[in-house]
């Protein structure tokens, strides 16, 4: 720190080195895999329909995005993943806490809730589909639904994990159920909570998707359909699919963002 | 009879009897106390030494007002105790701090549920890390901390309402036998400086010879006193104080209220 202030142009050369010594083992990762994507189209001799080179799919990628095709299916899917996340995650946060708070609502929902996560949601989704009309509403289920349980457990399993003696001394300090809540229940669940927030938010990409394939007109997922289908562009389908991933990974980001923000907060 | 309306703290628990429900349903109760009476005066410490499961915890939860007990009743100075009550602070065996607060925080806790402002809160805190000697530590989160320092902070808490009794439970068992001579006198100081009643909960002898005026024995479950030691020695103590021959007396006599209760059980 004082290296930094007395050198500025020094501390900020070493900051930048230090990130590429971070960063560098990332990007030699990413190289391999390219090459070795690249050794198998050469080496299998696969022709652009069952795997396109990577340069292929980058420049299609590229195009995509800057002739218009892609923005407007990326935009819908993002909006339902947003809103299924959020709905489905609020719902993971309340339900999950009532599970850990009342024995009983454990005892009559559970069940219930094992059923639903039980059935897969690609068979659900066309049901879904039928009931909420091709709109964006049925995505939002669809997602939410995807969410909702592994938000719900986490949540259940970190409000079960608080220190029995923190929640008594709250008690003895007369805390409401209120101030227990926001001091002890909220903080003490947080990293479990969090964790359940990253495995839920993955979810809700493939749920969007899901959703987009049980009928849709816009979305990622259709693109996926049509590249592969009427339009017949597998360069397309391999670059949405690419859209697809990093739209995953910039959620994923985002919460684990958070994560740092809220965990140094709590 | 002036030291009487000056003082306060005035403990009295009168024929307290706790029983569990057993894990079958129409089980026998456990009974964890019955017929436990005790009176602690204002200012006055009194220790609770007993076997394992002898429901010394127990009464201090009833004490607390965290426990309802199914018979008997305990004031404060003459006022019922049927929920927990800002005249009483509490120290647990274990120090029980909330690892994402500061220090400074942990021990403001109770303030802040109370709903005092900051200032008020600012103002009482530099107060109570000053009496357990933690003003460097005040920023610093409780991993950060050595078990020691943990309890000071627990204490620091539990003196945050300036109660007019301290319950402690057990408070020093987790610390080694040096530290926890010195928390026995630290605690001692404490007690000199500000008038307060104090019932520690203990299994060690010599730990309710140096801090009690007097020591209760309690007999194994259900938990009735055994016996009452008076311990006659001047304060200020010292480690010293445990070498007279008043303490060693003190310590032969406890022991023989501790064999018999077991033998009664």
């Amino acid at each position: 720190m004082t290296a930094a202030m007395t050198h500025p142009t020094a501390g900020g050369g070493s900051r930048a080195a230090a990130a590429v010594g971070r960063w560098w083992p990332v990007a030699a990762a990413f190289a391999v895999f390219l090459l070795f994507w690249k050794a198998i189209v050469v080496v299998g001799g696969l022709p652009v329909f069952i795997l396109p080179p990577p340069e292929l799919v980058a420049a299609r990628f590229v195009t995509a995005w800057l002739d218009g095709t892609m923005a407007p299916h990326a935009w819908t899917t993002i909006v339902e993943v947003a809103l299924g996340f959020v709905f489905g995650a609020g719902a993971g946060l309340v339900v999950g806490y009532a599970l850990a708070r009342w024995r009983a609502v454990e005892r009559v929902a559970s069940p219930y809730l094992v059923a639903a996560q039980a059935v897969p949601i690609l068979a659900l989704a066309p049901l879904l589909a039928l009931w909420f009309g091709p709109g964006l509403p049925a995505k939002v289920v669809i997602c939410g639904l995807i969410v909702f349980f592994p938000v719900a457990i986490a949540t259940m399993v970190g409000v079960r994990s608080i220190d029995p003696g923190l929640l008594e001394l709250a008690r003895a300090f007369r805390a409401t159920p209120r101030q227990v809540l926001v001091d002890v229940e909220v903080p003490g669940a947080l990293p479990s909570i969090l964790g359940g927030l990253r495995v839920g938010v993955t979810l809700a990409v493939v749920g969007a998707i899901v959703g987009e394939w049980a009928g849709a007109d816009k979305g990622l997922g259709v693109l996926v359909n049509l590249a592969r289908g009427s339009l017949f562009d597998i360069p397309l389908l391999f670059a949405t699919l690419v859209t697809i991933a990093l739209l995953g990974i910039v959620c994923y980001g985002l919460v684990v963002l958070a994560e740092r923000r809220l965990v140094g907060l709590r | 009879m002036t030291s009487d309306v000056a003082r306060h703290g005035r403990l009295l628990a009168e024929d307290v009897r706790v029983a569990f429900s057993g894990p079958a349903r129409g089980a026998a109760p456990t009974v964890a106390l019955d017929e436990l009476s005790l009176d602690v005066g204002a200012g006055e410490i009194v220790a609770l030494i007993g076997p394992n499961g002898c429901g010394k915890s127990t009464f201090l939860r009833v004490v607390a007002g965290l426990l309802a007990p199914e018979r008997g009743s305990v004031t404060i100075d003459g006022e019922a105790i049927t929920a927990p009550d800002p005249r009483i602070g509490l120290v647990f065996q274990e120090p029980r701090l909330l690892p994402w607060r500061s220090v400074a925080d942990n021990v403001t806790w109770p303030l802040q549920l109370a709903g005092w402002p900051a200032d008020r809160r600012a103002a009482r805190l530099s107060e109570l890390l000053r009496l357990v000697d933690l003003e460097e530590a005040a920023g610093l989160r409780p991993v950060q901390l050595s078990g020691g320092m943990r309890q000071r902070a627990a204490i620091a808490r539990a003196l945050a309402f300036a109660p007019e009794v301290l319950l402690l439970d057990e408070p020093f068992s987790a610390l080694d036998a040096l530290t926890r001579e010195r928390f026995n006198l630290e605690l001692l100081g404490l007690h000199e400086r500000q008038t307060i009643t104090v019932v520690i909960v203990t299994h060690s002898i010599p730990e309710a010879i140096l801090m009690a005026d007097r020591v209760i024995v309690l007999t194994p479950r259900p938990g009735r006193v055994a016996g009452e030691v008076r311990i006659d020695l001047p304060r200020p103590r010292s480690l010293a104080t445990l070498d007279q021959a008043i303490a060693s007396a003190a310590a032969v006599e406890i022991r023989r209220h501790l064999e018999l209760g077991e033998r009664a059980a």
